[in-house]
């Protein structure tokens, strides 16, 4: 009983002491965020994913160490 | 109010890979997805920044998306984790920003002082209890629409409140405040 009584005096100190988002001047959005997340989207378009970095980069070492695949390589291009 | 759910021909498109369905889908639902995220953070800006990086997850995830299914509530989901995650990155007591609203009704029995210090325990608590006493206590919110949101039960969602709030006690004793 009194661990309720608690429990709700807890809860209402809480409301007291950090209010409903809605009561906010800015609860709602007030401006459109399409423009920012265009912008995400093309950063990410232009950047190369770290896995294409790492097929390069074996590939640069491949043909280092063994020249006579480069042949077997344009082959398969 | 939830935004309408669009068409089974966007959600189609959309999880095709279409930007144009994106960007559609984006603009009827930022408006929802930013005032429930402002319900978590608090903070209108920090509540803009985690609303783009929600919908850059939901980008990323569209071929995962189901269109039968809502839209609203599986940007809700991916809204409340995006969330969870920037508590997760906040130190612990950030300031709370200056616009934070005030109560309608303040109550001459409880003191500036006793606000203050209930905040900053607040803010202590571990970011998943924060959440659920954010949404069901602060909020009020029915359990049921959190439940979804964080994907557990609303038995789980009371005990996490149940937890949050025993802690914020605890936290108060030890300064040396009865609440």
């Amino acid at each position: 009983m009194k661990d309720n009584q608690e429990q709700e005096r807890i809860q209402s100190l809480l409301k007291q002491a950090l209010p409903p988002t809605g009561a906010q001047p800015r609860a709602s959005l007030q401006r459109d965020l399409w423009p920012a997340m265009r912008r995400r989207l093309d950063q990410h378009s232009l950047a190369v994913p770290w896995f294409d970095w790492a097929v390069l980069a074996a590939l640069v070492v491949c043909v280092a160490l063994f020249p006579r695949a480069i042949p077997v390589l344009l082959y398969h291009l | 109010m939830p935004a309408l759910e669009p068409a089974i021909d966007v959600l189609r498109q959309f999880s095709a890979g279409n930007v144009d369905a994106f960007e559609s889908l984006f603009r009827q639902h930022q408006g929802e997805v930013y005032r429930w995220i402002l319900r978590i953070v608090r903070d209108p800006a920090v509540a803009e920044d985690v609303t783009v990086e929600t919908f850059w997850r939901i980008h990323r995830a569209h071929a995962r998306f189901d269109p039968s299914r809502s839209f609203g509530a599986w940007a809700r989901r991916i809204a409340t984790n995006a969330a969870l995650d920037h508590l997760k990155s906040e130190r612990p007591e950030t300031e709370l920003p200056d616009d934070l609203p005030q109560p309608a009704l303040l109550d001459p029995g409880i003191s500036q002082e006793l606000r203050d210090k209930m905040a900053q325990a607040f803010g202590r608590l571990p970011p998943k209890l924060r959440i659920a006493a954010t949404l069901a206590v602060i909020e009020e919110q029915p359990y049921q629409e959190i439940a979804a949101a964080l994907g557990i039960s609303a038995g789980a969602v009371k005990l996490r409140v149940f937890r949050a709030v025993r802690q914020l006690r605890k936290d108060l004793k030890q300064q040396g405040i009865e609440p």
